[in-house]
């Protein structure tokens, strides 16, 4: 029988989207195990994948054939095949692995190990653990700089931005940041990098060459209260032109001018958004809402909510295949 | 301090000296942890006993948890804890820490303990109230050189109120066990029920002294008998009888209050916002759970570890004024910053409602309105304590 069903969505699946153009969204589902996949072309969820325990942070390698899974309960950071969606390694990633970063270079994925106030840097082709780093309470946000330089890693508990020389895996420097720091993004061209603090309630831009904070944001909408106001994700376009801020439980994203900073609208999502995404031509930005359980898809061009799509028990992280 | 003594006193330090963030100087904190707990006579039906460490463990995890934040700003805290079960030996403990040059505490005191502490300690001593709810001491018998990170009665009381408001359920049945502190909880729920429309449509005196363990079945259906209540109250904070009046009242109704779902400020269940990290932390160091008190505790420890690192110092009165001020925030798992009234040194927080196996809601609730924060619609405001001169004239002395 679910045989039969898995056939059957299967064959509807070929039959309804010209596969090799679709793309595909991943969603990790937190309190489902499970990752949904939805169709960007229908916006329609097409699969469901049962993965490892508590799968938060997902990112696709830099050719798109490997899927990485934090897999949080599971303590391991699982590898799957994307034309075949199998599991085929799991990576010794330390304990509770939340959020990680792949490096440009493909092959070293830096690993925030909550539990143990670590990052984890593990080699993703001969599965070796090549450093641990000590860092502040409860690591949460990753990045990696486009030029490779650096890894950066936010501590929640800590308050700062831990800077990780990629060359020697020491950590060279610290930027203390408002309170619950959550999540880093690189500008495209590398010299500015965006921290959101969650209950701090603000966004600090970075200046990557000093590591000071140059610039920092705060929201406001109308009929929420500004303790409910707390920033998650960060997106930033490739041309510069905008950056997304996830606001957590005010249920909205804020679309800021990424040359001024001055926000310039806020759009309904669904409740408890967490993290973005965008498609490969920027089109489309995705969010997942963790309390109402599924993805928003905004129109980028229009900076409209164009379609809410349900998923699993908690969405939590996103990636995009094209 | 040098840099050599720091890097003995902790091994790290000297691996991540070149990391500290700029402008940080090497600085030592030293924390005083006072407890005192009265021994108690044993409870009537306490089947499940407290752990003899709570509020101490937290107080330790809050240390734990700043000094690994402290190594990468040249800091190092450390926690003196004294415990007596004799109150005078504990005062003159915490004089002797006071002499070697303690000015900050974490104290786990009843109320009267806690203003002799206040006292004798004197202006220079800045003391987190982590052991009482009382509050008389966030009213009008405050003590200026105290902060209260342990929620007072009023604030529990309020919170079920406001839910019970939420629920509709109006009429409550009230049960008082025979303790002072028993009859302060009912007093807060009498406070509580004209703020958010609750009816006591009845009160009795919880005065038997059997063990209620073989009893129970036959005792309390009789007792709460009467007229109709949507909820029946329970004031018995030692839990004598408490526990017995749930499944056993004369109509099927919940019970709430000291037992049954209770007001709370820390409890395992809460796992939201990051708390399972919290909790697990917790966990591993001790191997029980975290609890009110020892919530309370940490939650001292990190509000000093806050303001030493946006201060860069430890001198008491200054870190005082800093968290009475708009610019503290503490990230503490609740969901939202917390910050402390600046009228009575309260430390603003939601309250866990739970029952002992689950998360039933958090206050306050959606849609209670107030011009500054919902967070004080819980316990005493502004016009309702009289300590906001003394805070204040505190503030300017310095």
């Amino acid at each position: 029988m679910t045989l039969r069903r898995t056939l059957i969505s299967l064959a509807c699946s070929l039959l309804l989207t010209p596969a090799a153009f679709a793309e595909v969204a991943y969603v990790s589902n937190e309190k489902d195990d499970t990752l949904s996949l939805i169709d960007l072309d229908s916006l329609e969820v097409i699969e469901t994948i049962a993965v490892g325990q508590r799968p938060r942070g997902i990112t696709l390698s830099k050719d798109g054939t490997r899927l990485y899974i934090c897999a949080s309960d599971s303590d391991t950071v699982q590898v799957m095949d994307v034309a075949s969606h199998k599991i085929i390694a799991s990576l010794p990633s330390g304990e509770d692995p939340e959020q990680f970063a792949l490096h440009p270079n493909n092959k070293l994925l830096y690993i925030a190990n909550e539990d143990d106030a670590l990052v984890t840097v593990v080699d993703v082709d001969s599965h070796e653990v090549l450093a641990q780093i000590d860092v502040g309470v409860e690591p949460e946000g990753m990045a990696v700089s486009p030029d490779g330089k650096w890894a950066v890693n936010t501590s929640e508990t800590t308050n700062m931005l831990h800077w990780i020389d990629t060359e020697t895996h020491q950590l060279v420097d610290n930027t203390l940041v408002d309170q619950r720091p959550r999540h880093v993004e690189f500008s495209d061209d590398g010299s500015t990098l965006w921290a959101s603090a969650e209950i701090g309630g603000t966004v600090s831009v970075v200046d990557v060459a000093t590591r000071q904070i140059s610039k920092k944001l705060t929201f406001q909408i109308r009929g929420v209260h500004p303790d409910k106001v707390q920033p998650v994700g960060v997106k930033l376009t490739s041309d510069g032109r905008y950056a997304f801020v996830a606001l957590g439980p005010a249920n909205h994203v804020a679309v800021v001018d990424a040359k001024t900073y001055e926000v310039l609208d806020y759009l309904l999502v669904g409740r408890r958004v967490w993290h973005l995404e965008f498609n490969a031509d920027e089109s489309k930005l995705l969010t997942t809402n963790g309390v109402s359980g599924d993805v928003s898809i905004i129109d980028v061009a229009a900076l409209k909510v164009v379609k809410s799509v349900k998923v699993g028990r908690y969405p939590w992280g996103l990636a995009v295949k094209s | 301090m040098t840099i050599p003594t720091l890097a003995r006193s902790c091994g790290l330090a000297l691996a991540l000296i070149g990391t500290a963030v700029r402008g940080a100087g090497p600085i030592e904190v030293d924390i005083g942890y006072l407890s005192y707990r009265p021994a108690t006579p044993p409870a009537l039906s306490n089947i499940l006993p407290e752990p003899r460490d709570t509020g101490l463990r937290g107080a330790e995890l809050g240390i734990d948890d700043s000094n690994t934040t402290g190594r990468f700003l040249q800091q190092k805290y450390r926690l003196h804890s004294r415990v007596d079960d004799e109150p005078r030996a504990l005062l003159q403990q915490a004089s002797e820490l006071a002499q070697a040059g303690v000015s900050l505490f974490v104290a786990d005191l009843p109320a009267a303990q806690l203003t002799a502490l206040s006292e004798q300690l004197g202006q220079d001593a800045l003391i987190f109230n982590a052991g009482s709810s009382e509050d008389a001491l966030r009213r009008d018998q405050c003590l200026a050189n105290v902060l209260h990170t342990l929620p007072s009665r009023a604030m529990l009381t309020d919170a079920l109120a406001q839910w019970l408001a939420a629920r509709r359920w109006r009429d409550w049945l009230l049960i008082v066990g025979n303790q002072p502190q028993d009859l302060a909880y009912a007093q807060a729920l009498h406070r509580a029920a004209k703020r958010y429309g609750g009816r006591i449509v009845d009160e009795k005196a919880w005065s038997f002294d059997t063990d209620l363990r073989r009893s129970a079945q036959k005792e309390l259906p009789l007792f709460t008998q009467g007229k109709d209540y949507d909820v029946v109250l329970v004031a018995d904070e030692r839990g004598d009888f408490g526990e017995y009046v749930l499944y056993n009242s004369w109509l099927p109704r919940p019970v709430a209050g000291t037992q049954g779902l209770t007001p709370v400020a820390w409890h395992r269940v809460v796992e939201q916002w990051g708390a399972a990290q919290l909790q697990s932390r917790f966990e591993d160091k001790t191997g029980r759970w975290m609890d009110s008190r020892d919530y309370a505790a940490w939650a001292g420890v990190r509000s000093i570890a806050e303001a030493v690192t946006q201060l860069q110092s430890t001198d008491s009165g200054a870190i005082r004024d800093f968290l009475l001020s708009e610019r503290f925030q503490l990230a503490a798992f609740k969901g939202r910053k917390l910050s402390y009234r600046p009228w009575s040194g309260q430390l603003r927080q939601p309250i866990a409602l739970v029952h002992p196996r689950a998360l039933v809601s958090q206050s306050p609730q959606e849609g209670i309105l107030h011009p500054h924060t919902d967070l004080d619609s819980l316990g005493f405001d502004a016009p309702e304590s009289q300590c906001a001169e003394l805070y204040a004239a505190k503030g300017e002395q310095q």
